[in-house]
């Protein structure tokens, strides 16, 4: 029997004993009794309105009125073949695959993890290493204050555990593969990630949300990392979801002293995305870089919701966010930096900056500072506008046809988010896939 | 080569250029003065192509073909190039892929091949050299952050690589010491040839002493008041605009 959610507050709560009858019931006892807290957490809160200030621009109303149930079929639908199709030419990585949530072993590749790394499904991890799972999972995502944590938490099934020990600079990037199909009906799939990078140790994680049709589908996803002390941590966010698709999505940092985080998050499919970064920079020295970049088309509803919070002295943070926004699509920057009473020395800075490729785009940009001391450095800055008339003209004036002046720049445009990815490979891949966007747009009538 | 005839602009219903005529042949180098203010940018701009301004009466041919017909780009690759007043800085675009962009759509236009790396990086580099441009400029993103004197030495750096047939030098003088004055107006000496002309606008006679104009226009306030040899360049100078 189909566990089917018809929308509203109640059923997400009332299938929760249904979902646990199901599929969960081999579960240890601690991790049904966390569904079971999280769920009445969504309880009290239910989804969001337009009128809570976090959500003031997005509006969830065709989720509210969506009925979506939890995948049935397995991994049937995803093809060795395909998820080659989702890799990156020449990269060295290990691969975890899920589909619908969860995990597509046939289809992974985790022989290369040395040997006290852990690179493996959330759901094996908690069955061979539950005391380390149980220290962190659910520890630092919130499901008490935010919905879709709460749900997130209630109904997950899988996702990815890397876990790299102290002292260990594990430089092959892991690639974790989210892919959605169709069940004939719109899914509800919570991916649930776990990273936990121990001191001194380095690490590098691409979280990578697929879809194999162009279904609707709600994909609610919650990562929490922890980053030891010392340590270094490279995460890619990269959302190519289905059109049609609503992705939830939260990235929440344990940072410990003196650790590094670098987030690159890239939006681009998806009807109504919502992306929540928030780490904690809770030991001194603590470094924070968060680029992103939205594309955006058609109605497409883009809401990047960062929260800084520097909790600790001495801790620099920078945002980055570029948005390219064409058609009727809306974006969102909402940017809270949160420094805390003992936070001195803090280092926080932020900039966005958008550029509308059509006069019914809208974007909707928002700092929000909370600073409870006084011994800070705290600067933002947006930006929004048209493509530079005078820099096309210019490009133009040497020869280059108005089309090329207008990709020119939009790759200048791109590039100030995409440039600081380490991984090349990567960074290759999303250069041709944002090229490849841009003259889809140029030639729907833009330019000539 | 040229043909200005009766040239009419407007910017936002202001008239700017109030019947403007200039006629440009091979080989030969026309040097426009005038106080600020009386047209000449707009002029360079309306043969480029920018499209602010509104050509509101006269025409413009260049070998033949109707100039005002054609976009920017098209322009460019039938041989003209601007030297800009005040060259636009474009963050995040390497100097060099302008460059080799802009060169291969000229040769494309052209139904040449497209240049090689390498050998764009040849040409590039002994062009640089001879220019005293330093090669990281290259590198670095069209325009930004550079000095002045950078700017306008990029311009004839972007000619020499262009090889235009008509190049219009918007006051790629000023703000130049004598040194870099007397680099930027050998890159323009060196490119003389019977088929290429120059149209060299400049506020000050010092620049026509190293770039020698066969023919010397004086304007104001949107029109050609006088035009003659180069000695016209020393009577400006000795007796200012206020006579004409
Ligand atoms: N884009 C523009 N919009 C409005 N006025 C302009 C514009 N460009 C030039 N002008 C005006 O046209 C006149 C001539 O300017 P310009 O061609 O720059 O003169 P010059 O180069 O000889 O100093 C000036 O009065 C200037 O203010
Ligand atoms: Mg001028």
């Amino acid at each position: 029997m189909a566990i089917v959610f018809d929308g509203t507050r109640e059923s997400y709560v009332e299938r929760l004993s249904e979902f646990l009858d199901s599929g969960q019931k081999d579960a240890p006892e601690w991790i049904t009794t966390l569904r079971r807290e999280a769920i009445s957490g969504f309880a009290k809160l239910g989804f969001p309105t337009l009128s809570d200030e976090e959500w003031r621009f997005t509006n969830l109303e065709v989720l509210r009125r969506g009925s979506f149930s939890i995948a049935e079929n397995g991994i049937s639908g995803v093809s060795k073949k395909s998820v080659d199709s989702y890799g990156f030419p020449g990269l060295d990585c290990l691969r975890l695959v899920f589909v619908n949530g969860r995990f597509a072993s046939s289809l992974s590749d985790t022989r290369d993890a040395g040997k006290e790394i852990l690179v493996k499904s959330l759901s094996e991890a908690i069955c061979e290493q539950g005391d380390l799972v149980k220290d962190h999972l659910a520890r630092y995502a919130d499901y008490e204050k935010d919905a879709f944590i709460s749900l997130n938490t209630s109904y997950f099934e899988d996702g990815a555990f890397v876990y790299v020990p102290d002292g260990t600079v594990f430089e092959k990037p892991v690639h974790v593969l989210h892919v959605s199909t169709d069940e004939g009906h719109p899914l509800f799939i919570n991916p649930r990630n776990l990273i936990i990078v121990g001191q001194n140790s380095v690490a590098k994680v691409i979280e990578h949300y697929v879809s194999a049709s162009q279904s609707v589908y709600f994909s609610n996803v919650v990562t929490e990392v922890v980053c030891g002390e010392n340590a270094n941590l490279e995460h890619y966010r990269l959302e190519f979801e289905s059109q049609k698709a609503f992705n939830f999505s939260t990235l929440r940092v344990n940072q410990q002293k003196n650790s590094n985080i670098a987030s690159h998050s890239v939006l681009c499919g998806g009807a109504i995305v919502r992306n929540n970064v928030h780490p904690v920079l809770g030991g001194e020295g603590c470094n924070s870089d968060i680029y992103g970049l939205f594309i955006s088309e058609g109605r497409q509803h883009m809401d990047n919701f960062m929260r800084v919070e520097h909790a600790s002295p001495h801790c620099d943070s920078r945002q980055f966010y570029n948005g390219v926004l064409d058609g009727r699509s809306k974006g969102v920057f909402h940017g809270r930096i949160l420094v805390h009473e003992g936070a001195e020395k803090t280092d926080a800075k932020q900039t966005n900056r958008n550029l509308l490729l059509s006069d019914t785009a809208q974007i909707d940009t928002k700092p929000q500072l909370e600073i409870y001391n006084d011994d800070v450095k705290c600067t933002h800055g947006a930006t929004i506008g048209q493509m530079d008339e005078e820099a096309l003209f210019y490009l133009r004036s040497r020869g280059v046809s108005m089309r090329q002046a207008k990709i020119i720049m939009l790759q200048a445009f791109t590039a100030e988010t995409l440039e600081h990815m380490s991984i090349d490979s990567v960074r290759e891949v999303l250069e041709g896939v944002v090229m490849k966007w841009f003259e889809q747009r140029l030639q729907n009538g833009k330019g000539k | 080569m040229l043909e200005v005839k009766n040239l009419h602009v407007q910017v936002d219903d202001k008239e700017i250029l109030k019947g403007m005529n200039i006629t440009v042949a091979p080989g030969e180098v026309h040097s426009i003065m005038g106080p600020n203010g009386s047209g000449k940018s707009t002029l360079a701009q309306v043969l480029a192509g920018k499209e602010t301004y509104e050509v509101t009466e006269g025409e413009v041919t260049f070998q033949g073909k109707d100039l005002l017909d054609l976009e920017p780009e098209e322009r460019a690759c039938e041989g003209i190039f601007l030297a800009f007043q005040y060259p636009v800085e474009i963050p995040g675009v390497a100097n060099t892929y302008l460059l080799r962009e802009a060169l291969n759509a000229k040769r494309e236009y052209r139904d040449e091949k497209p240049l090689k790396h390498i050998e764009f990086a040849k040409l590039a580099r002994e062009k640089m050299k001879a220019l005293g441009i330093d090669e990281d400029l290259l590198k670095r993103s069209v325009n930004a952050g550079f000095s002045g004197g950078e700017k306008k030495r990029n311009e004839i750096f972007q000619m020499q690589i262009l090889e235009p047939t008509l190049a219009v030098l918007d006051e790629t003088d000023s703000g130049l010491d004598i040194d870099a004055l007397k680099i930027v107006a050998n890159g323009v000496n060196s490119m003389k040839d019977s088929g290429r002309s120059f149209i060299v606008i400049t506020h000050y006679q010092r620049l026509l002493n190293y770039i020698v104009p066969d023919f010397v226009h004086v304007m104001v306030d949107g029109k050609i008041v006088r035009s003659g040899g180069k000695e016209l360049a020393y009577e400006l100078e000795e007796k200012g605009y206020a006579g004409f």
